[in-house]
């Protein structure tokens, strides 16, 4: 990365060459020299700096990673693995587990990703394949003035304003995201969440009733926040997707539907793919909103209603007032999360490079 | 293109410096004409502590400084724990505490504490049942039983024999508890541990306990606007923060059998049940006096007795003795119980031991 910014930095000023000979020819002056020692030295100096500045954030990653472990060692010697499979989280006793935090982190994320998928992907859709300027055209159309050009950047700048404006999704603070959560998202799914219990109550998702914070809220409202992430890399990779194939397929007589779901979004799916962990590991990582909206409830249930809890909120639950046995406990607790975080964001990496691999040969 | 997708950044970007640049010649204003009057004068004591009575701190310390404008006073309600941590570790010139330091506690300050009871508060269980106008009654055993989780809905024998004309519903109870360690967890579970064993030998009393059941949110704030958005949600909070968010209060059995309401009178006897001793420690787990809510603290200021620079201890022990006379005086309104003539005379007995 660094040294492509280099080259980068050294490529502008090739262009400008040609002209400064042509003026040295015209002067008798010589004017091509090998570069001097200061100019050698800043560059050598550029370099070696955005090197050092690289390697730095690997070097404070590592260093969070052994501070934390560091002070979670007294609870992994004192716990062990039983710390991973316990149901209950008592400081009170000094017992300790986070089963229940790490399936509700898992089933919050997997649940909020789900919706956010499947909305972010349609958006994507809806953003990549010019649906908005057909749809205008044909109505413009029909109002006869469809010659007029400021109408016809149109479809273009409302594209652009819809983009800009699920980004800005991910800039609400979650604080306001758990607070909207709990005025709005939570009395709205009531009533619903209610029917479904009291009607489907035999299926184990639906075997809780809804008490006020729970899964479902928290994994509306994840899904909202995962929204800019996915909707912008899948739009991204669908807007990648060579035009030769695109040609190629309306040339062979596919409609639109066919084109988009058989040939745009298979080949661009490693990319939708690597949007989707991406997505999940900001679901993961996902604190105040979770916290307020959860429930802060250890308890391990299939129910999309019941109450739960998960490994950011905990740690944001007990910090503050947390005594030495119980911060060795919460170090361990944030060691996994790290752990489950980084996971799942190399994964997301790997997905996305090989993407952009298989697409090489295409372009 | 490139640029559209960065106009969110840059725009908060700029927002951002705006903010900086407005906050920094603002600082700058009120910095400047304060430094020419003369800096000598001015001092800023730093204070950790407590949320529970933070309401009433603070309005005590926006008042002090209308008539002192050179004392400047920070106080940052992170929480009992964080008040009594950054209190050991001499970070802070004052902690604030809902439960008295213990001695362990104590004992690794070297500079000496004196623990100043500053005001009380009574906890109070606020429900939301919709259709229930009169205010519901709670007998020790209900309550006791909601919290165990062994009570799960609102028309459970042990409520509605006490509740005869409320028309109770088949809600199912939804506890809701604090999800961070807190004072008021502290008192309100070592009133349950004084009044149940069951408690007592199961979740026990502390600062966070493993609620058998329910939910749990966030601060007074959080739990009040959990309560508040669940239809049979019930939980404790601070008599203040039940009082402004408007909620309905259970009337709760005391000792001697009678159904109190929280409010100035019936937390003015609780607190006259229990003398305080000379280390002014004392817990009310479970008040006596006929009258008394059961559920009933006082709040703790945590100074060092030795202080470096006697300007700080001066001025500390004038903003404690405000407190303790005019800053009495906004308890009430506040949901707080002003303090007893006795226990305001400790107190200021109390403060001679700092310097």
């Amino acid at each position: 990365m660094t040294i492509g910014q280099t080259e980068a930095v050294a490529g502008i000023d090739r262009p400008s060459e040609p002209a400064r000979s042509e003026m040295a020819s015209l002067d008798e002056v010589e004017i091509s020299r090998p570069p001097s020692s200061m100019e050698v030295f800043s560059d050598r100096l550029f370099r070696r700096s955005t090197l050092a500045v690289a390697w730095f954030t690997v070097f404070l990653v590592g260093w969070i990673v052994v501070s934390i472990g560091r002070q979670a060692m007294p609870s992994i010697h004192a716990y062990g693995l039983q710390f991973l499979r316990g149901t209950v989280w008592d400081a009170n006793h000094a017992r300790f587990g986070i089963l229940p935090a790490i399936i509700g982190t898992l089933y919050s994320s997997i649940l909020g990703l789900a919706i956010g998928t499947v909305f972010g992907l349609a958006i994507a859709i809806f953003l990549s394949e010019h649906f908005l300027s057909s749809g205008l055209e044909a109505t413009l159309k029909s109002f006869g003035s469809s010659e007029d050009s400021w109408f016809a950047s149109l479809p273009d700048k409302i594209e652009n304003v819809l983009k800009v404006t699920i980004e800005l999704l991910a800039a609400i603070p979650s604080v306001v995201y758990g607070l909207w959560g709990i005025f709005v998202v939570i009395p709205l799914v009531r009533p619903s969440a209610d029917w479904l219990h009291s009607h489907l109550g035999w299926i184990p998702i639906f075997s809780t009733g809804l008490s006020g914070p729970g899964l479902m809220p928290a994994a509306l409202v994840l899904a909202i926040m995962v929204l800019p992430t996915i909707t912008a890399i899948s739009r991204d990779s669908l807007v990648a997707v060579p035009p030769k194939l695109r040609e190629a397929a309306f040339g062979m007589g596919a409609t639109r539907w066919e084109a988009i779901l058989a040939i745009f979004v298979p080949t661009a799916a490693t990319g939708i793919f690597g949007a989707i962990i991406l997505g999940f590991g900001r679901a993961l990582g996902e604190t105040m909103a979770l916290a307020m909206l959860a429930g802060n409830a250890n308890v391990i249930s299939w129910s999309l209603f019941s109450p739960a809890n998960t490994l950011a909120a905990l740690l944001a639950n007990h910090f503050p007032e947390a005594d030495q046995i119980e911060v060795g406990a919460l170090m361990y607790a944030a060691l996994v999360l790290l752990a489950i975080t980084l996971i799942v964001n190399i994964a997301g990496t790997l997905i996305l490079q090989r993407a952009d691999a298989g697409l090489k040969g295409l372009r | 293109m490139r640029i559209v997708r960065k106009l969110p950044l840059l725009a908060v970007v700029s927002l951002a410096c705006l903010g900086l640049a407005i906050l920094g010649s603002r600082l700058l204003g009120e910095l400047g004409p304060a430094t020419a009057l003369g800096a000598e004068d001015s001092i800023t004591l730093q204070g950790t502590g407590a949320t529970f009575p933070a309401p009433l701190y603070q309005k005590w310390f926006v008042e002090y400084n209308k008539e002192h404008p050179n004392v400047q006073i920070n106080y940052q309600a992170l929480g009992s724990g964080a008040g009594i941590k950054q209190f050991q570790q001499h970070l802070v010139d004052f902690g604030a505490s809902d439960a008295a330091m213990t001695d362990d506690e104590m004992a690794p300050v070297k500079d000496g504490v004196v623990l100043l009871p500053m005001t009380a508060g009574a906890i109070v269980l606020a429900y939301n049942l919709p259709n229930v106008s009169t205010d519901i009654k709670l007998s020790r055993d209900a309550y006791v039983g909601i919290v165990l989780g062994k009570i799960t809905s609102w028309n459970d024998p042990a409520i509605t024999k006490t509740n005869p004309g409320a028309n109770l519903p088949d809600t199912k109870i939804t506890v809701v508890s604090r999800s961070d360690g807190s004072g008021t967890t502290f008192v309100f579970t070592s009133h349950l541990s004084a009044i149940s064993n069951e408690w007592k030998n199961g979740p026990g009393p502390g600062k966070a306990v493993n609620f058998p059941v329910g939910v749990a949110g966030k601060g007074n704030p959080g739990v009040s606007a959990l309560i508040k958005q669940t239809p049979g949600a019930i939980g404790y909070v601070e008599y203040g923060y039940a009082l402004q968010a408007n909620m309905p209060m259970a009337l709760l059995e005391n000792k001697s059998g009678k159904y109190v309401r929280a409010d100035l009178s019936s937390g003015k006897d609780a607190l006259a049940s229990v003398q305080l001793p000379e280390n002014l420690r004392a817990w009310i787990t479970d008040p006596a006096t006929p009258d008394a809510y059961p559920i009933v603290t006082y709040t703790w200021l945590l100074c060092y007795k030795k202080y470096q620079n006697a300007k700080t201890a001066d001025t500390l022990k004038s903003v404690i003795k405000y407190g303790l006379t005019q800053g009495q005086s906004f308890s009430a309104d506040l949901g707080y119980i002003p303090l007893p003539g006795n226990v305001i005379d400790a107190d200021m007995k109390a403060l001679g031991q700092i310097s």
